[in-house]
């Protein structure tokens, strides 16, 4: 059926297996969002050195930075199970314990998001 | 199935150490140390969220001594993975593939991590230093 077809024919777009890159493209694009997102955290950080927490609140709760602190958790977060699975991926063969680690990073990756997130939008909406 | 002793592939042991190696095993390395950051930053932001006695906790931990350490390894876990993986994505796009450019561009980002980690420590430390 694919005799006619070119080898360029089958890998352009998605490649052969349609789907798949999912992964690769997902590590990338969070990566890619993290290099601006990480600059911003770590000016934002370095600005509330030394601050009490009245400032450190009152800095979360500003707009913009809620925002912007909502977007880096959830793509750290996001990127840091992606790249996880990889290594345990390519380090754990044990298929029971390599199962229950997954499963643990993502769990504990989901969960740190939602509760940080919370607790900016917490902090964010009047605490 | 009987499983006589086969001729493994060779392991990283047997090969010469090599800047391109050293870059890719710190790029997980590092990640892992990143992973682990991210549950401090949302430790770091409940704290905030229950109040100021969580907080003055949280920055308790975080100023000891063994808190600045964990910070300063911290922030060059950070520098070195955002340099490394600039240069990943870089790759990604099938530049800098010839082993003359590929060995500079490792030097680039461990370099660079450690200049980006002193350029901030400097700013800490001259601020009044309890980050």
């Amino acid at each position: 059926m694919n005799r006619y077809r070119t080898p360029l024919k089958n890998v352009r777009g998605l490649g052969a297996a349609k789907t798949g890159t999912e992964h690769f493209v997902l590590q990338r694009l969070t990566a890619t969002a993290l290099v601006f997102l990480c600059i911003w955290f770590l000016v934002f950080v370095l600005g509330l050195i030394g601050a009490d927490y009245v400032t450190a609140t009152a800095a979360i709760a500003r707009p913009w930075n809620a925002i912007l602190m909502v977007g880096f958790l959830v793509a750290t977060f996001w990127h840091a199970q992606i790249g996880l699975q990889v290594i345990l991926e390519d380090y754990v063969h044990n298929t029971l314990l390599a199962l229950a680690l997954q499963v643990s990073v993502k769990f504990i990756a989901v969960l740190g998001a939602i509760v940080s997130v919370f607790a900016v939008a917490r902090i964010a909406l009047g605490n | 199935m009987a499983t006589p002793e086969r001729p493994l592939s060779p392991h990283l042991q047997v090969y010469r150490w090599q800047i391109q190696m050293a870059t890719s095993i710190l790029h997980r390395a590092t990640g892992i140390v990143l992973s682990f950051g991210a549950l401090i930053i949302a430790a770091g932001l409940l704290a905030l969220m229950l109040g100021a006695e969580h907080w003055s906790c949280f920055t308790g931990i975080v100023g000891a001594w063994y808190g600045k350490l964990f910070m300063f390894a911290w922030t060059w876990c950070f520098a070195y993975h955002l340099c490394n993986g600039v240069r990943h994505v870089v790759q990604d796009f099938g530049y800098g593939f010839s082993i003359p450019a590929f060995k500079r561009s490792s030097w680039l980002s461990v370099i660079g991590s450690l200049v980006i980690t002193a350029l901030i420590w400097a700013y800490v430390l001259g601020t009044g230093g309890a980050a």
